[in-house]
């Protein structure tokens, strides 16, 4: 059994909001190529199994999985498609090593959201189809609902969940791969149109597209292929209850559980002091500050206040999602964990350019799987 | 240090039935009970939910794996739903199996659900969603057509008669018959009665076809050092595999499944298997349609090309031959709700090799057997020997 995995190689294409020019199969073409040269193999020779993440209403197409092998090298190879997120897709692949019988594995993910024009229609379709959809409500009621209890529950402010969107948008200035840098001010974004109170409208990330492939490898292999391996600490993954009427509103518990898998894998004790920096969900801006309380990075109840003094920024004690995150680069629906995971790895290899930290050793990289649902994942990386 | 051993320790199955009244959740919840209970565990002993479910379009669910995530026993667990269409109901074992065969977990509930009567009227359009949306859709395809370009292949490279193919239809019609949760058992049914069934695109007849069905399979799968506490017949996963060919199927020799072929040498090659024949006692390939079971019999090297179709004449194939396939019933006979039909086959498996499958025991104390589906465009083989 291989004692560590990391991440060898990675490669993107896209990042753009609209990608006329390229289909999704192109866009992963791309991405696959870049990572298969980074990673230095032959994906037909030293690739033995290929992880894909997908879900069918988001691409069109019914059994997408169908669709995923030609442009990543698979045809005629173990290719399996998970409906998750990309850190579900890279704990497939962390598995898939962990089990001795693989020691090479790819991860694929894309999301080419400019595609969906009815994309507010298609989450509809994911809510209880008896007790909820008949409703007909945006889904964006849910994130409403759990923003108010969060505030009510935990003292929280709307001006310090907008505090983050202005944190991440101009963080987002300095990263190249970001589609929605802004220098905003926190009225600006508190006096945005409210979506579903007290959520407003540019406290929400909109999609854009981009493919992004992930090499994986054992200790062995990667010590042979990489100079620069980034290792995987940790993963957990964790759902609570999908039913609107009985799921605890006010905390993350799936969160909290993820984080402690990981955790516990990595063995943290205390993760505050081991994490040097965070990617973590914001698709909602509230979402931000109630998931570093669930990933126990600060104490409950404190996220907004700490984000508001900067504790969180570029030269914080704790800078998350330094890359802008979703408010900032875009949502990028099932591909949206391996987008940060990118983040984390270049971080991690000291070539983030303008945005680069210093010093870092791990990072955690989180996602959750959007509304309506309570599924999350969580990844630590490190250079050492 | 080795590979883990992975144990089958408990199985269970709801009903096959056209129109369930249950909800999807309720189904896999009823499957995930009966399987907690043929091992004694409780959710509390589970400690992560891989969920097997092909597509999203025959609930009309967005995330469908999401959805049924609490119904499947998913609450505050980590939780992963696989798919690779048609092949998803062996390839959620596979999953269950690199969650413990990793050492991230000991005990993997795994289950797999479909229900198809939700789409109105009938599931099969449904799959006019599965073609390419650019050079295929437009053209209306639906599956029997290209299963009927298929079998016509089939037939006409190695001269096979629609009669001999019509035996595979009947031997399992007949071996469901004494299945308690089949839909379309038949002790009674004849090759003249497969022949002499609706043509829906020739030449597939309605007998040649599985139906339409609804219904949830769960299995728990435990590490070595905990499947030895809980049970005294553990039935250990001795090897897995899976291929996914192009996704441009049109491009591909219809007459041979090279796909299954590689997927079944990944299985063989883990499990130390140098002659299937004679080395896998029961075989449960996937027979949604009657000559998918010789299709797929060839590709899992347990017979020549295009001589699959002699078991069945000669009677090897029986319940009572020397290589019995499909003793469940298989798609044919027990139904075919997707995901939940391939998994059907390894609870099937599990019960044989365990020597409690009832009625449909296969004599003799088999000791290996191997299932496999097929699925997606003509395009993936998922292959799991299990053993005593």
């Amino acid at each position: 059994m291989s004692e560590r995995v990391a991440i060898i190689g990675v490669g993107w294409a896209g990042f753009h909001t609209k990608t006329q020019e390229l289909s999704y199969k192109e866009m992963v073409y791309q991405a696959a190529m870049r990572a298969y040269d980074d990673a230095g193999v032959d994906a037909r020779a030293d690739i033995q199994s290929f992880v894909t993440v997908a879900e069918d209403f988001h691409e069109g197409t019914s059994i997408f999985d169908e669709y995923t092998p030609d442009q990543i090298g698979g045809a005629l190879m173990p290719v399996h498609t998970i409906a998750g997120d990309g850190l579900h897709g890279l704990a497939t692949a962390y598995m898939l090593i962990k089990t001795g019988q693989c020691d090479v594995v790819a991860v694929e993910g894309h999301c080419k959201a400019s595609n969906i024009l009815t994309l507010p229609e298609i989450t509809l379709y994911a809510q209880d189809p008896v007790l909820n959809r008949p409703l007909n409500l945006n889904s964006e009621f849910i994130a409403g609902l759990e923003m108010n209890r969060y505030l009510y529950e935990s003292g929280t402010s709307r001006e310090q969940c907008a505090a983050v969107v202005v944190k991440n948008r101009r963080n987002a200035l300095l990263n190249p791969l970001a589609s929605y840098p802004a220098d905003l001010s926190l009225e600006y974004v508190l006096e945005g149109p409210p979506v579903a109170w007290p959520l407003t409208k540019h406290e929400i990330a909109p999609t854009c597209d981009a493919a992004v492939v992930m090499v994986l490898a054992s200790e062995e292999k990667a010590r042979h292929f990489s100079e620069n391996p980034i290792w995987i600490l940790g993963m957990g993954w964790c759902n609570d209850s999908y039913s609107l009427e009985n799921r605890q509103w006010g905390s993350l518990a799936y969160i909290q559980k993820a984080a402690h898998m990981a955790y516990r894998m990595a063995g943290f004790q205390n993760p505050q002091r081991m994490i040097d920096f965070a990617e973590v969900d914001d698709q909602y801006a509230y979402r931000e500050l109630m998931t570093l309380e669930a990933l126990g990075l600060v104490a409950e109840g404190s996220a907004g206040f700490l984000c508001a003094e900067g504790y969180t920024s570029l030269q914080g004690e704790l800078p998350v999602n330094v890359s802008g995150g979703s408010l900032g680069m875009g949502h990028f629906l099932d591909a949206t964990g391996l987008v940060r995971t990118l983040e984390a790895v270049l971080q991690l290899r000291a070539q983030a350019g303008l945005h680069q930290l210093e010093d870092v050793e791990v990072g955690l990289v989180q996602s959750w799987r959007g509304l309506p649902t309570t599924s999350g994942a969580v990844a630590i990386l490190s250079n050492m | 240090m080795g590979m883990r051993k992975v144990a089958v320790i408990g199985a269970g199955m709801t009903k096959f039935v056209r129109r369930a009244l249950e909800t999807p959740k309720e189904l896999s919840w009823l499957a995930v009970q009966q399987a907690l209970q043929s091992c004694e565990l409780t959710m509390d002993d589970i400690e992560a939910v891989c969920m097997g479910t092909a597509p999203d379009s025959f609930d009309g669910l967005h995330m469908k794996g999401e959805y049924l995530s609490d119904g499947a026993g998913g609450w505050r667990k980590p939780y992963m739903r696989s798919y690779v269409g048609g092949g998803t109901g062996v390839f959620v074992p596979i999953q269950g199996w690199y969650h413990v065969a990793s050492g991230l977990f000991d005990v993997v509930l795994v289950v797999a659900e479909e229900k198809m009567s939700s789409f109105y009227p009938h599931a099969q359009a449904a799959f006019l969603t599965i073609f390419d949306h650019t050079t295929e859709r437009p053209l209306k395809p639906n599956l029997l057509w290209i299963f009927a370009l298929e079998m016509n292949r089939y037939m006409n490279t190695y001269g096979i008669a629609k009669e001999d193919i019509a035996r595979v239809s009947v031997l399992h019609k007949r071996n469901a018959a004494d299945h308690p949760a089949a839909l379309l058992g038949d002790a009674n049914i004849t090759v003249e009665d497969v022949l002499k069934s609706e043509v829906l695109a020739w030449p597939v007849q309605r007998l040649d076809v599985s139906p339409v069905t609804d219904g949830a399979v769960a299995i728990i799968l435990a590490a070595e050092h905990v499947a030895k506490r809980l049970t005294d017949k553990p039935v250990w996963i001795e090897g897995v595999g899976w291929c996914l060919d192009t996704a441009y199927w049109t491009n591909r020799d219809l007459a041979y499944p090279r796909y299954v072929e590689y997927a079944a040498r990944m299985a063989y090659e883990m499990a130390g298997i140098k002659e299937p024949k004679k080395e896998i006692h029961i075989a449960e390939p996937y027979d949604p349609f009657d000559y998918k079971a010789l299709h797929h019999l060839e590709g899992l090297q347990l017979a020549e090309r295009g001589q699959a179709v002699q078991m069945y004449i000669d009677g090897t194939a029986a319940r009572d031959g020397n290589l019995p396939i499909c003793p469940s019933g298989g798609l044919l006979g027990v139904g075919n709700p997707i995901a939940a039909a391939g998994l059907m086959k390894i609870a099937e498996l599990f019960w044989q090799l365990r020597g409690e499958a009832g009625a449909r025991q296969v004599p003799g104390q088999p000791r290996r057997g191997l299932a496999q589906a097929w699925g997606d465009l003509m395009q993936v083989g998922t292959v799991v020997i299990m053993g005593r």
